[in-house]
């Protein structure tokens, strides 16, 4: 389908220097690929099956597999990391399409609200989380200051066992949303006016319009954004070093966080290989759901 | 009725609008007001620039700032050259093993460098360039995300064209210069700031991979700076986050169109 027989004489002689060419113009990707993918991706699998600790020379063992299923902070990690996937990206979702629909239309001040909605996506998650720290910091922080102006003496918001993973939460959803926004409006001006005026012709209320002809519609959209929110929640660690550090008592670690904290802090590289390779199958887990969920979208086409 | 609805739609999309600029205006605001006023919300308080100058003097923004600078511009050239060869022999060029090429390539979208920090320190430490930008930057060049985007874009590049190149005799790396990469030029843009924005932003990896002053980047810098440990106060941090993001930010606000677009076109393809 491509490049076949630009010139008929040329062919053989071609189809042999296209192959030699094709392979140099790859080349470089391919070697940094192979350096920085694929094989620290085999080398992970590898070391995860060396002892715990320097003694690299002890073999082939599941010792570090057999650590997974007892250590009771992976648990906790990962139903942390459960959480905050199921809250996060459904919720940034959620606001991200109705921020779409609401800048979607004729109304004052539109380009503004796009901007303020947009702006907080393209800072550094480091310094927005420096920003929202100062938010919910105990005794001066400006969440409690306005609950004091009711009478109520506030929350410790990242310190509480049972509110950091939360707070961590709703910065996430605040510093995603207006990113998910955007692919919703590509999508929404991509749809044909004609089909609303001929629904509006009908009489159908905008809800049914809503529910029968924009949202499915924005499902190719949704589903892609789905993906990437589902990706970025597992990769996306940075505001942990800042607002909680995972603490207090692992009650907002994440999985790469505590990977990071297994190799870096702790030293345990070949325990942090088995997690990574935990994290490596979840990932290729969700890749295959997603594959099945495409497939399915292409044959009702 | 209709009237009403429209009304409240307005009046919620403000308010969430609200919401999400507060958290950046409350920064301006701590930035330019002593930190005591900065908690007291008395308009007519006096503003300072005190707290700029103690942030400046704190952390060394100059050298994280023309980090930051040399690091994205250096992935940014890097990753366009890399992606423009395999995308266009991934695009135009017959051979054996393409599809299975293509697939390799794609395994970087799931498998993100950041999954990989562990592996890539040890490979980074063993060439022996630790702290330095090239150990910064090696993980990104080669951009599965690049190489797919333009690889969808030489694909509808029309076949004459490429073979009036070939008859005129052009090199295969003349073609790709004269003929692709001008019809790309959107397509450039596009990947261009995602990439800038998104490196920019980074911090795990270069966290990882740095240790000095000489290497580490502004997101980095600001980790350290903003740490309770360090003992400044909101005033100065919220200055610095200021002075951190000030560049991006005017940028952004500039080319916001651009930028907006290009985040769309990248995610339609």
């Amino acid at each position: 389908m491509l490049g076949k027989g630009i010139l008929p004489f040329f062919d053989i002689h071609m189809k042999n220097k296209q192959y030699i060419q094709a392979w140099l113009l790859l080349l470089p990707a391919l070697i940094l690929l192979a350096g920085f993918t694929h094989i620290p991706t085999i080398k992970t699998i590898w070391r995860s099956f060396f002892s715990l600790g320097e003694n690299t020379d002890i073999g082939f063992v599941w010792d570090n597999y057999e650590f997974l299923i007892i250590d009771d902070v992976l648990w906790q990690v990962l139903g942390n990391s459960f959480w905050y996937l199921v809250i996060t990206v459904p919720a940034s979702i959620v606001i991200a399409l109705a921020m779409a629909m609401w800048i979607n239309r004729h109304m004052p001040g539109r380009s503004l609200l796009r901007l303020s909605y947009f702006t907080p996506t393209v800072l550094p998650m480091i310094s927005v989380a420096n920003i929202w720290l100062f938010f919910y910091s105990p005794e001066i922080g400006l969440l409690n200051s306005i609950l004091g102006l009711f009478g109520h003496e506030g929350y410790n918001w990242l310190g509480d066992p049972d509110l950091a993973l939360y707070s961590v939460m709703a910065m996430t959803i605040w510093k995603e949303a207006g990113f998910f926004m955007i692919f919703y409006l590509a999508a929404l001006l991509g749809i044909r006016p004609d089909l609303y005026q001929a629904a509006r012709v009908e009489g159908s209320s905008e809800a049914n319009i809503f529910f029968r002809i924009t949202l499915p519609l924005l499902m190719p959209t949704t589903l892609f954004i789905l993906v990437n929110a589902i990706l970025n929640a597992f990769k996306m660690v940075d505001h942990l070093f800042i607002l909680t550090k995972g603490g207090p008592n692992n009650a907002s670690n994440l999985l790469l966080y505590y990977i990071y904290e297994n190799a870096f802090s702790f030293f345990e590289t070949s325990y942090a290989a088995a997690l990574t390779v935990l994290l490596l199958a979840i990932l290729v887990i969700l890749a295959v759901m997603q594959f099945g969920v495409l497939e399915r979208r292409i044959h009702y086409r | 009725m209709k009237h009403l609805t429209k009304y409240i739609n307005n009046l919620m999309a403000w308010a969430l609008g609200g919401i999400w600029v507060f958290p950046l205006l409350y920064a301006c605001w701590a930035a330019f007001h002593s930190s005591v006023d900065a908690t007291s919300f008395d308009l007519t308080s006096d503003l300072t620039l005190e707290n700029f100058a103690i942030a400046w003097d704190q952390a060394p923004f100059l050298s994280y700032m023309f980090n930051t600078v040399v690091i994205t511009t250096l992935i940014l050239g890097v990753q366009l050259v890399i992606c423009t060869l395999a995308g266009y022999a991934l695009a135009r060029l017959e051979f054996w093993g393409r599809g299975l090429v293509f697939a390799l390539i794609l395994m970087q979208l799931m498998i993100v460098p950041e999954i990989l920090i562990v592996e890539n320190y040890q490979t980074v430490a063993s060439m022996d360039i630790l702290d330095t930008y090239l150990a910064v930057g090696l993980p990104y060049f080669a951009s599965a995300f690049g190489i797919f985007l333009l690889r969808q874009t030489f694909m509808t590049v029309p076949q004459e064209l490429e073979n009036v190149a070939l008859v005129e005799g052009c090199s295969r790396l003349q073609i790709i210069w004269k003929v692709f990469v001008p019809v790309a030029r959107p397509t450039y843009l596009a990947f261009s700031l995602v990439s800038i924005s998104y490196h920019w932003n980074n911090f795990l990896w270069p966290m990882v991979a740095t240790n000095t002053e000489n290497s580490r980047p502004l997101t980095v810098g600001m980790a350290i700076f903003g740490a309770p440990e360090s003992g400044v106060d909101w005033s100065v941090i919220s200055a610095g986050t200021l002075i951190s993001v000030g560049l991006l930010l005017i940028l952004f606000l500039i080319f916001q169109k651009q930028f907006m677009q290009s985040f769309m076109s990248a995610g339609i393809k």
